[in-house]
């Protein structure tokens, strides 16, 4: 009998942290979009005012891809620093791609708290190949 | 697109991806898959930067609308981080294949995933149910679980073929990498179809996990350059702003109509990509 309260109570917690988890990761995506999407937004207005007279950059062909300027953190930092409209753009697409990495983060977290040992395995795996994609050369 | 103002292109830029957000929403399949020939069938842009854009505007989409779906408690984060394993390691392999592959054989690919797609969602209001043993892992691996039932209650499902289901959302991740989309419909399936869990639940759940597996291939995209600035502004904008309403509109609107007049829509983009990739215009 206790021992059938006390596992029923334990599932009970249980879901309890799994709401719990699922709140704070859905506020985490709201909040990620959402700056995202207003840095990108003053980014390509201020974009859009400072290169006013020029026409559109030739996309038909592939030379090379965007400078590295924007692409080398360093050098992006640089660029953010004197206010440049094309490097705000790229930090709103910066946090963007932050936002799924830090969801994973969370989750992660959650799971050490749920002292789910599996999940938080899982969790870290999922975390190492994100970083192999975000940030090996090649 | 010569002797066009910047400011003009962006706006046409803006218009065209709001109406794929538009179409993405309503369909289930998600901007990715429209996005991508617009921008090289009718704004004439190299497939790499399509892509580049089209994978931004996929994290903004799928994360925007797995908010409202995790909030609501149907996504599930066990299942979904489970199969992200498989997503992850596929986008990687995606995006370095798509650094190897000439981009007709990219676009010839695209065009066959898009008919492949259509087909899908044709063959979705006609599907029959057989009766499939639950996966002994289910509960092993806690991917049971419970999501609410759309009347104040609960309901609980269980997880059949873990092992498929696993499979093919490696081929969606890669997918996703190669061509710069989110696989959604290839996620959905695996997880409707092979696993069968609730469709809600299967939708949200691929949602959840659509940004992990293009985040994880748009560092990739990034640092070879596929994310022009002057491209991924308005595109990401649009797309969203046209997912929002067409997330809307689904609730009023009569869907199968619309589906049906999509999956021709797709079709034909589908049939062009192919015969552009084909004779080289692409």
């Amino acid at each position: 009998m206790r021992n059938l309260l006390i596992s029923t109570l334990s599932k009970a917690m249980l879901r309890l942290d799994d709401r719990r988890m699922q709140l704070m990761l859905s506020r985490l995506l709201q909040t990620g979009v959402v700056s995202a999407s207003v840095v990108v937004l003053v980014g390509g207005v201020k974009y859009l005012l400072e290169h006013a007279g020029a026409g559109p950059g030739d996309l038909r062909v592939f030379t090379g891809g965007t400078p590295m300027s924007l692409r080398e953190p360093g050098l992006l930092a640089h660029r953010l620093m004197a206010g440049d409209a094309a490097a705000l753009i790229q930090l709103g697409v910066v946090i963007l791609i932050a936002t799924p990495v830090l969801r994973v983060v969370f989750a992660t977290i959650g799971f050490v708290r749920e002292r789910d040992r599996l999940y938080v395995a899982i969790g870290v795996f999922v975390l190492g190949v994100m970083m192999v994609g975000l940030l090996k050369s090649g | 697109m010569a002797g066009m103002s910047l400011l003009m292109f962006s706006g046409l830029l803006f218009v065209g991806s709001f109406g794929a957000g538009l179409l993405g929403a309503l369909t289930g399949l998600g901007g990715g898959v429209v996005l991508v020939p617009l921008l090289t069938l009718v704004f004439h842009v190299d497939m790499r930067f399509a892509m580049g854009a089209s994978l931004i505007s996929v994290i903004a989409t799928s994360s925007g609308s797995a908010a409202a779906y995790v909030r609501e408690g149907f996504s599930s984060i066990r299942i979904g981080m489970f199969l992200e394993v498989a997503t992850t390691v596929g986008a990687i392999f995606g995006a370095f294949l798509a650094g190897k592959v000439p981009t007709r054989m990219l676009a010839i690919i695209f065009g066959v995933v898009l008919i492949y797609s259509a087909w899908l969602t044709w063959q979705h209001s006609r599907r029959a149910e057989e009766a499939v043993p639950v996966d002994p892992w289910s509960d092993r691996l806690r991917l049971s679980g419970r999501c609410p039932d759309g009347q104040g209650g609960e309901q609980s499902y269980t997880v059949c073929n873990i092992g498929g289901g696993f499979g093919m959302m490696a081929v969606a991740g890669t997918l996703s990498g190669l061509l710069g989309i989110g696989s959604g419909a290839v996620k959905v399936l695996a997880m409707d179809r092979v696993m069968r869990l609730p469709f809600k639940v299967s939708t949200a759940t691929s949602n959840f996990m659509i940004g992990v597996t293009a985040a994880t291939s748009a560092g990739v995209y990034l640092r070879r350059g596929y994310v022009d600035v002057g491209l991924a502004f308005p595109v990401m904008l649009g797309v969203l702003a046209g997912s929002v309403v067409g997330a809307r509109f689904l609730v009023k609107t009569r869907v199968k109509v619309l589906r049906n007049i999509f999956i021709l829509v797709i079709s034909a983009m589908g049939v062009e990509m192919v015969v552009n990739g084909w004779l080289g215009k692409l």
